[in-house]
């Protein structure tokens, strides 16, 4: 049955299969219903960590080294304790910023450097090759070893032709072919890929339950437990060793620095850092990972070391490769479903590794490494290209295939001389790398661009030359002497002795340096200089991302001039006019706006657009295409720190607590300048109630002074008494005057006062008027001038309230134009929309200051000191009042020394203006005197 | 899952707890070759450990106080 083309048929089966599984989650995912927004689905996800390597590896490792197989699988067990702060905060870092790989990652967090991004591509590239070589050859070798069914025989190690001939990299293409088809369908602006997730979740459940099939068939089956196992292997001395240490004896070395490598493979592989966050769905399902996937590894695990002692016990020594074990023992025994189950698992555990890593690394090489050189071009023009999604693809799936070439490659000429685990833990020293920029990354804010570059650069070339020059030299690609002489020969720069470092294995002796190495270079020039402004902001904005959430929510750093249309172009060149148009109006919905025409091309929506292209194209190249579109100015040093420095937030405060007390100081200020107005208002109360208290009070001593002299002197004569019976009646007559104004200038104000309105002839008040103060002018000497129109002069207002106005005009005029010549000109003009009255007199005049008292209540304005007018400096304030009332004005116009002229308007024929004249509240108390 | 809850430091001591009884020098006590129930010693004591911490991260995760 298990002849190699229905073996081929079920490997294709098998990946048809999961690519089934994968389109039915996009498409599940497309329909808004996600299958993989599952803890358990991420959990499992995660396990394709376990590669190959788990699969094959581990029970060759366990057949030499004993327990030494585990520390690989408890160093994530215990870093998954930690994922709760690190993994987290990494998740949230990558989600706020929409990052999509771990070049990504790095680059943006130093400043969005495209040097850092294409370093940490080739240096994953070039470390991930190895391990792709080793799933490569697990499978090749599976193939090989199944085809000779029953027999079990291994493959031949040497004379496979290059390239045309061998079966291994037809199987390398078609692996490259379906990676293609399961990543590079179309670009996504986060790089998620539901379906892959999917399959990957249901390959670790397949390569889980064969692992576990062949683990009790051999433990139950061909044993009779683990018990009898170990009892039989204890017998036999060699394989007692294995039991009862841990790992190379003497090498306590060893445990421990897998142990902390395979701590930090778990987070800084491509494919690990892709699952776990890149296709993170909620971040809440990292709860369940932290304890699920080291259940996975421990379950996974249990079986190895009974499948190793089996199959040194069942293979006579040496004939059977201990890597393949998992296969050859139910090959033995004949077991054709076991062997296909454990085929296909094994399949599985290969396919899933170089899918999810070559899609990863192929976004690295097209956003971070093609990309960016590309745009570098000029003549190519990038950046005037109408749709650039199909060069991306293109780029990607070349990608791909080049990275699946070197892959075949590095199989071919370094692999044969390896165990499987000793090439994958080459590929763990390589991201190890990582774990300086990134971890320091993430919580110290010093770190810089030249720190990071200097530090990955050195612990890389320190990989280089202590790890993957010597497997060249192993595998004969390179010369042997390059591992016993080294460089320029001499002792101390022997690749695997470095500076006279011994007795320690590779994989530590290369630990050690290159961390060394990177983590000097990267604090010590990180500390050597400042970091700057771009650096600076994205430190904090990854240092501080789980802080104020307004620092991630405000869109910050950026000044510059664009249009939604320009922004919405640019997006379009990339993901696509549709799709960039959805995502734009996801945007505008989400801002609460009907369409994305509405948005404003404000600082938001530019940072926006720059994170969804930074998905499709990597952060770098994104700031490349959004500075050519739109107008920018560099931000300066000082003007990012005075805005993100610490103390800012506390400047917003105090500029807060400034405003309020500017605020309160305006505030007190009206209330002083209003407090003032009324202390004003009460000393006028004061004076008009002693001004009037006295003008009261003096026609009342006259009048009682003059009764008692006519009531005590009987004996007067008949003129005397005339004479003081008139100043008594003239008193009288003034005492009576002052109390009308007084309350009618009340009535006045409150609004109490009766106003009849009827058709009045302007001509006939002003004559009356004249008539009446005719005496008074006559004793005074100053001549009455009128000059009235011959027309008809119409107003509809109160006449007796207009003859007041006129009087008061007519006798101030009089009073206050006292000299030989005096003369008093009343004009009446009429205009358009009103009349006019002129009173003017040749008098004294008045001065500019005192005609701004004129008007108000309770002011009078004297020539001379000490000469007091009659009158109680209301009549003008009343005029004014009854002016205001008919919807005109009251107003005068005078120099000291030539004279005055008040004038006053009225509107032609109109009814009254009820104009509600504003008191002030003080004035109240002043009507409160007259009750 | 904020950034300093109880569970995340109980999860942080878990893991100095493991690492200290998953490395050496602690490992090298139980490399000695005695059997429990025919199992060595080794074997049963990394896998007991391993299991023994799974579990309390899960109790710390599922029920602990947050």
């Amino acid at each position: 049955m298990l002849i190699a083309p229905f073996i081929v048929l079920a490997s294709f089966a098998y990946v048809g299969l999961l690519f089934a599984i994968a389109r039915y989650g996009d498409k599940r995912a497309d329909a808004g219903r996600s299958i993989i927004a599952n803890p358990y689905i991420y959990a499992l996800s995660l396990a394709v960590y376990c590669t190959s390597w788990t699969f094959y590896g581990s029970v060759g490792r366990a057949a030499t080294t004993g327990m030494g197989f585990l520390p690989i699988y408890l160093g994530p067990t215990l870093m998954a304790a930690l994922w709760w702060f690190v993994m987290y905060k990494v998740i949230r870092i990558s989600k706020a910023n929409r990052l999509t790989s771990i070049a990504d990652f790095v680059a943006s967090r130093y400043g969005k450097s495209q040097l850092l991004g294409g370093l940490v591509t080739v240096i994953a590239i070039v470390g991930v090759v190895p391990y792709i070589a080793l799933q490569l050859k697990a499978i090749s070798v599976s193939f090989s070893i199944m085809l000779r069914y029953p027999d079990v025989v291994m493959p031949d190690k040497q004379g496979a032709p290059l390239f045309i001939g061998d079966n291994t990299f037809y199987i390398a293409m078609l692996l490259a072919a379906f990676t293609i088809l399961f990543g590079t369908r179309h670009l996504d602006a986060t790089e998620r890929h539901e379906g892959l997730v999917a399959a990957i979740a249901f390959e670790s459940l397949v390569k889980l339950v064969a692992f576990i099939a062949v683990g009790v068939y051999v433990t139950y089956f061909m044993y009779d437990g683990f018990a009898d196992i170990f009892a039989r292997a204890e017998r036999i001395p060699q394989l007692a060793v294995l039991l009862y240490e841990g790992g190379d004896s003497g090498r306590y070395s060893t445990w421990a620095s897998l142990l902390f490598l395979s701590m930090l493979s778990i987070m800084f592989l491509p494919r690990q850092f892709q699952v776990s966050v890149v296709e993170n769905v909620d971040e809440r399902h990292l709860g369940k990972a932290v304890w699920l996937f080291p259940l996975y590894l421990l379950v996974i695990n249990v079986f190895v070391m009974p499948i190793a002692l089996g199959g040194l016990m069942h293979f006579p020594q040496g004939i059977v490769d201990a890597d393949t074990y998992v296969l050859t023992l139910p090959m033995s025994v004949q077991q054709p479903w076991l062997i296909l189950l454990v085929f296909i698992g094994g399949l599985s555990a290969a396919t899933g590794m170089v899918i999810v890593e070559t899609i990863a690394l192929s976004t690295m090489a097209c956003n971070d490494l093609v990309m960016p050189l590309l745009l570098r071009q000029r003549w190519l023009r990038l950046t005037e290209w109408r749709d650039l999604s199909g060069l991306l693809l293109g780029i990607r799936r070349g990608a791909i295939v080049v990275i699946f070439v070197l892959g075949y490659l590095y199989f071919s000429l370094a692999g044969e001389a390896y165990a499987l685990v000793s090439i994958g833990l080459i590929s763990f020293s390589a991201v190890a790398q990582f774990a300086p920029a990134i971890i320091g990354g993430i919580y110290w804010k010093g770190g810089t661009r030249l720190g990071a570059i200097c530090g990955l650069a050195a612990g890389f070339l320190v990989w280089l030359y202590t790890l993957l020059l010597p497997s060249f030299a192993k595998s004969g690609w390179l010369p042997i002497t390059f591992l016993s002489e080294g460089y320029l020969g001499t002792d101390l720069l022997l690749p695997e002795q470095l500076f006279g470092l011994r007795d320690f294995d590779n994989i530590t002796h290369c630990l050690f340096w290159s961390m060394a190495a990177n983590i000097g270079c990267y604090v010590g020039l990180s500390l050597a200089r400042k970091p700057t402004g771009a650096e600076h902001s994205q430190a904090t904005l990854f240092v501080d991302v789980l802080k104020s959430s307004t620092l991630a929510a405000s869109p910050p750093f950026w000044r510059g001039r664009a249009t939604v249309q320009d922004l919405l172009a640019l997006l379009g060149r990339f993901l696509g006019p549709e799709r960039a148009r959805e995502a734009y109006t996801q945007y505008a919905r989400s801002r609460g706006l009907p369409a994305f025409e509405r948005l404003e091309a404000d600082a938001a929506l530019v940072q926006h657009t720059e994170s969804l292209l930074a998905g499709a194209i990597g952060s770098a190249s994104a700031r490349v295409m959004m500075s050519s579109t739109v107008d920018e100015e560099p931000l300066a040093l000082d003007e990012v720190l005075h805005i993100i420095d610490e103390a800012s937030q506390a400047l917003a405060y105090s500029r807060q607590l400034e405003q309020k007390s500017a605020q309160l100081q305006a505030a007190t200020d009206e209330l002083r300048r209003a407090n003032q107005r009324l202390q004003e208002l009460d000393r006028m109360k004061d004076d008009f109630i002693s001004m009037v208290t006295h003008e009261l009070r003096t026609p009342l001593t006259s009048i009682r002074a003059f009764s008692e002299i006519l009531s005590t002197h009987a004996d007067l004569d008949a003129e005397q008494r005339h004479k003081f019976l008139n100043v008594i009646i003239k008193e009288s007559d003034r005492l009576t005057r002052l109390i009308n104004q007084v309350l009618d200038l009340a009535k006045l104000d409150s609004g109490r006062a009766e106003w009849r309105a009827e058709a009045v002839d302007l001509r006939e008040v002003i004559e009356d008027a004249a008539t009446t103060l005719a005496q008074v002018y006559r004793d005074r000497g100053v001549t009455l001038e009128l000059e009235l129109p011959a027309t008809h002069a119409p107003v509809v207002a109160d006449r007796d309230r207009l003859m007041q106005v006129m009087l008061n005009l007519l006798s101030n005029a009089a009073k206050y134009c006292d000299r030989p010549d005096g003369r008093v000109h009343v004009a009446l003009r009429i205009m358009p929309d009103r009349l006019q009255i002129d009173v003017r007199d040749n008098g004294i005049g008045i001065s500019a200051a005192d005609q701004e008292l004129l008007f108000e209540k309770f002011r009078q304005v004297g020539d001379t000191v000490g000469r007091r007018r009659s009158g109680s400096g209301l009549g003008l304030a009343i005029c004014r009042q009854i002016v205001d009332h008919f919807g005109g004005q009251l107003w005068v116009d005078s120099k000291p020394g030539a004279g005055s002229t008040f004038s006053f308007t009225l509107p032609r024929g109109s009814g009254q203006a009820a104009r509600a004249s504003a008191s002030d509240s003080a004035v109240a108390a002043v009507r409160a005197l007259h009750g | 899952m904020r950034g300093n809850s109880v569970k995340g430091q109980c999860l942080v001591a878990l893991f100095l707890l493991g690492c200290l009884l998953l490395d050496y020098p602690v490992l090298d006590l139980f490399a000695s070759p005695t059997n429990v129930a025919g199992i060595p010693l080794l074997f049963v004591y990394v896998f007991s450990v391993w299991a023994l911490l799974i579990a309390l991260m899960t109790f710390v995760v599922e029920r602990g106080r947050d």
